[in-house]
């Protein structure tokens, strides 16, 4: 997978004079710029998202807003996993629905609050991603994506199978929403403020560690294993450490998933989901921050736009996906890159 | 003679019943320029694989700094302060320039995942440290123009010389150079002559694959001929240099040329 550079574009374009310009700047402070420049674009789209609940003329819409929200953390997180590191997981969807189960049956069978929930939902995810990603991750390519969506599989039938905690294929009832002091988070205007923080939260810990010895290790052990162990990074715990990483956040989005609907099922977790996650990193573009947050987006929207013509969504999705990745292989991020490519060879042609 | 830095004793690596190495000892000492020379096939590449980590001794022992290495995996080997370049270039094209090299400040880094997560002053700090070690290095080596750029833009030889920038990042404390003047100008290979000179005169012990005799007569302290495996000679480059075995090996000389 594709890898872009972190501190390309702005970054270079703001150092025009090279080092001297560096210079310049480093005897301002003694340490690193406390903000990137992706602080302060993710501050603003999620500063223009708070604004939904207000403009949204019915509640059907802040509803689709915090799915929306909730996608943004799945596909980030997989794109984490996928884009950066290159380590495709057909299981992404499994952990999601861990995560809804764990937190889910702790309220409605123990009676936990799902403030307790949410953490022992990210902490059982991550964990189940630690036990599984010490064999798993040996394998490479196409073998991990097997493995992984064996994973899948073998969640989706103990969702269906543990009927005793699960509800079995009827789903899951009795999950208590979100409270703060007596006052329920129980409708969507009232989730929304909750989703918002969380995935924003989400997007700035991605942010961060990317911009980290962690993620440099993560890219440098997707992009060259051998250059990377040459290095000291050890490359089988860097993946390690990222797949628990993506699973924990699936986790939380297990987790606000099923406090939000009240419910789960199989089905919402099931491979074709997992499949589904693949396809928005790479069509939002894969490796890059921005990326899942469009993939997101089309997977939330989408579905919506084509609700009059039934039978033929899915394949209209499909066709949208096959364009767009084969006009745009870097995914709906790099079509900017790609129209600067293209405009600037137009250019560049001798008439 | 100052203490070895790097051991090798009885090393032996066969594939499939091929003798790649044969019973091979050595030391580098410390502040020393070693290179090994021989042949194509002549085992150069599998000893340093072997020190490295990357391929396994079927016997013998490997140690650094008096301990013994040769069951660690690469990336622990790097941690005790051995770092290489490739043959083959294995730079991380996806990434700038610098940021090819801040990775290689791996090492060097120690704010906890914690740290890194919450951004705060303690991680940014040193952060910051990095990326102008980082900077210091790419200045020497010509190539903070680049610094942005993805470092698969490069050329050839800036690769090269990136990729010995990359090494250094981690601050080693035995550099193992596999042909680092291999395809380049000649200018080129005397900037990075020049550059190894620099290290070894501030301390730096080199070991140093190499097929440009000129460079390697004019760094080397020791030389180490290697032929089919076997070590053939070894001394100063005036003793090679005048070796009949090694003038056979390389010349195909015999009692009449």
């Amino acid at each position: 997978m594709a890898c872009a550079p972190l501190m390309n574009g702005t970054r270079a374009s703001s150092h025009p004079a090279g080092g001297d310009q560096r210079r310049l700047n480093h005897t301002a402070g003694r340490s690193a710029a406390p903000l990137l420049p992706d602080h302060w674009r993710l501050l603003l789209f999620w500063l223009v998202l708070l604004t939904v609940p207000f403009a949204a003329p019915n509640e059907y819409l802040v509803s689709l807003a915090n799915l929306f929200l909730i996608n943004v953390i799945l596909i980030a997180s997989l794109n984490l996993l996928m884009g950066y590191g290159g380590q495709i997981s057909l299981g992404h969807a499994g952990f999601f629905g861990l995560g809804a189960y764990v937190s889910g049956i702790l309220s409605a069978k123990v009676g936990l609050s799902a403030w307790i929930g949410l953490p022992a939902a990210m902490l059982a995810t991550g964990l189940a991603a630690l036990v599984i990603g010490v064999p798993v991750l040996r394998l490479r390519g196409l073998y991990l994506s097997m493995a992984t969506l064996g994973w899948n599989a073998i969640l989706v039938v103990m969702f269906n199978r543990l009927v005793e905690l699960t509800g079995g294929p009827n789903g899951l009832l009795g999950v208590a929403p979100f409270s703060i002091g007596g006052f329920r988070l129980d409708t969507d205007l009232r989730e929304f403020p909750l989703v918002w923080l969380v995935s924003l939260l989400v997007m700035l810990a991605i942010l961060h560690v990317l911009h980290s010895r962690f993620g440099r290790a993560l890219r440098a052990v997707a992009t060259n294993e051998l250059g990377a162990e040459a290095l000291g990074i050890d490359s089988a715990r860097t993946k390690l450490l990222f797949f628990v990483l993506s699973a924990g956040m699936a986790g939380i989005a297990g987790s606000l998933y099923v406090h939000i609907n009240q419910y789960a099922s199989p089905e919402t977790f099931s491979i074709s989901n997992s499949i589904l996650y693949v396809v928005m990193v790479a069509l939002g573009g894969s490796g890059t921050f921005w990326g899942p947050v469009l993939g997101a987006l089309i997977y939330t929207a989408v579905p919506q736009l084509l609700l009059d013509y039934e039978d033929a969504e899915l394949m209209l999705f499909g066709l949208g996906m096959l364009i767009v990745l084969i006009a745009f292989p870097r995914g709906l991020a790099g079509v900017p890159a790609a129209l600067r490519d293209w405009h600037g060879g137009r250019q560049a042609r001798p008439t | 003679m100052s203490a070895a830095l790097l051991k090798i004793e009885a090393l032996n690596c066969y594939f499939q019943g091929l003798r790649a190495v044969a019973d091979l000892g050595f030391t580098v000492a410390v502040g020393e320029i070693k290179a090994v020379i021989g042949p194509n096939g002549a085992g150069k590449s599998t000893l340093f694989n072997m020190i490295a980590g990357v391929t396994r001794p079927t016997s013998g022992h490997i140690f650094f700094d008096g301990d013994r290495i040769d069951t660690l995996p690469t990336f622990a080997r790097a941690r005790l302060g051995i770092a290489r370049t490739f043959q083959n270039l294995q730079i991380f094209r996806e990434m700038t320039v610098l940021e090819n090299v801040v990775a290689g400040c791996h090492l060097r880094g120690h704010a906890g995942f914690t740290r890194a997560i919450l951004r705060d002053r303690t991680f940014r700090t040193e952060e910051r440290a990095l990326e102008e070690a980082s900077f210091e290095l790419l200045e020497r080596f010509n190539l903070v123009d680049k610094a942005y750029l993805p470092a698969g833009a490069l050329s050839y030889g800036e690769m090269k010389v990136l990729e010995l920038a990359r090494a250094l990042a981690g601050e080693p404390r035995l550099l193992l150079l596999d042909e680092p003047t291999a395809g380049l100008p000649r200018a080129e290979a005397e900037h990075i002559e020049g550059v190894v000179r620099d290290l070894n005169e501030q301390g730096m012990t080199v070991l140093l694959v190499e097929h440009n005799m000129r460079m390697v007569m004019s760094l080397s302290h020791d030389i180490l001929v290697l032929n089919n495996g076997v070590r053939i000679a070894e001394g100063s480059g005036d003793e090679i240099s005048r070796h009949p075995d090694v003038l056979t090996a390389y010349l195909g000389a015999t009692d009449d040329a």
